[in-house]
């Protein structure tokens, strides 16, 4: 042990090592990831396209990775029917 | 038999450039012909690290072209006997690659080379997926560090479904080559260890380059560093490496931190 041990910061290794390993499982598992985000997102646009006048970047789609499970969410704003009254949002998460 | 290699990484300035440069000087040193091939049209460097950027005249997207012929091309290396280089475009874009026209330059380098290196642009794009189109086998230039790690996985998936071997159903051969290695910081947990990048990306190592300065003090000079510097740590590893890739079992050292009485007494290099 060296003497200047107490004052060193802790390992962060074990952190990089952890968070790649939960990552890389999750991102082969969708196999190549932001593809599946990135069709979802073209297909949700085109539905809500035909009923609302619809801007592409309203339109988010987040896949949140955790432990157990992951969540999706989508968050589509469109603009209000009365004008100038600015915009409603729908979420959904599941 | 001929062999074409790849070396790519996704990341960009982890050291694909330096890295082709390094095994392909060592394999012509090792007695072999080799060409190293520049596939980062527009922004070519391998010619400035082989120091032979004064000598372009024709480059890869001419002879795909047909304004030039192959040999008009390829400069001969004056230090090493059996090693070429094929430049990239530096005034075209990536767009001027074409599959038919990388396919036929491929087919005929094998004509004339053992080996015949090509040097990946950085990213997933067209310029990267025909770097590693033709290719036999891949070295994933990789550091010790998460981003590097993540984007190497990306381009092992890539290789595993978008080379020419994977359309056919074989398995393409995949190298690990760690590089700006630091043993001392990750035997401190301050860095990524061999083991668990391996354990991580589950491909066979091919070698460990350490952190060195002579890396740069190489490039400085437009000589590969298994030329400019053979003897130091990184020259020694890279000589592995491609003792490795000749099919030689070389025992893995660990390129160890050479530390003296002050630097163990305080547990940190003093440098």
């Amino acid at each position: 042990m060296s003497l200047f041990n107490w004052f060193r910061p802790r390992p962060t290794a074990p952190a990089a090592r952890e968070r790649l390993q939960i990552l890389l499982a999750h991102e082969r598992a969708v196999g190549g990831g932001s593809d599946l985000i990135a069709t979802l997102k073209e297909e949700i646009l085109a539905v809500i396209a035909k009923h609302f006048p619809l801007e592409r970047d309203k339109v988010t789609v987040k896949l949140d990775r955790g432990d157990a499970f992951s969540t999706l969410e989508i968050d589509i704003e469109v603009p209000t029917m009365n004008r100038g009254q600015g915009a409603t949002r729908m979420a959904l998460r599941g | 038999m001929s062999k074409v290699l790849v070396v790519t990484s996704g990341k960009g300035g982890v050291g694909k450039t330096t890295s082709t440069a390094a095994l392909g000087a060592a394999l012509a040193q090792l007695g072999k012909t080799v060409v190293v091939v520049d596939f980062d049209v527009g922004l070519r460097n391998l010619d400035l690290v082989m120091g032979a950027e004064r000598r372009v005249v024709f480059d890869l997207i001419n002879v795909i072209q047909g304004d030039a012929k192959l040999p008009q091309a390829l400069i001969r290396d004056k230090r090493i006997e059996g090693l070429s280089l094929l430049p990239a475009s530096q005034t075209r874009d990536k767009d001027a690659l074409s599959a038919e026209g990388v396919a036929r330059v491929i087919a005929e380098l094998r004509e004339k080379f053992d080996w015949v290196i090509c040097d990946s642009p950085a990213g997933i794009e067209k310029g990267a997926t025909l770097a590693m189109h033709h290719a036999d086998a891949a070295v994933v230039v990789t550091n010790p560090e998460v981003s590097s790690v993540r984007d190497s996985d990306r381009i092992i998936g890539m290789l595993d479904s978008k080379t020419a071997k994977a359309e056919r159903g074989e398995r393409i051969e995949k190298h690990l080559l760690l590089t700006r290695y630091d043993a001392a910081r990750a035997a401190r947990g301050e860095m990524l260890k061999v083991e668990d990048v391996l354990e991580i990306l589950s491909i066979p190592l091919l070698g460990i380059i350490p952190e060195s300065e002579e890396v740069l003090r190489a490039s400085n000079v437009g000589s590969p560093v298994t030329l400019n510097a053979p003897q130091s740590n990184p020259g020694r590893a890279y000589f592995d490496a491609a003792k490795r890739l000749n099919g030689e079992t070389v025992a893995m050292a660990t390129p160890g931190e050479k530390r003296g009485l002050l630097g163990k007494l305080f547990g940190r290099r003093v440098a």
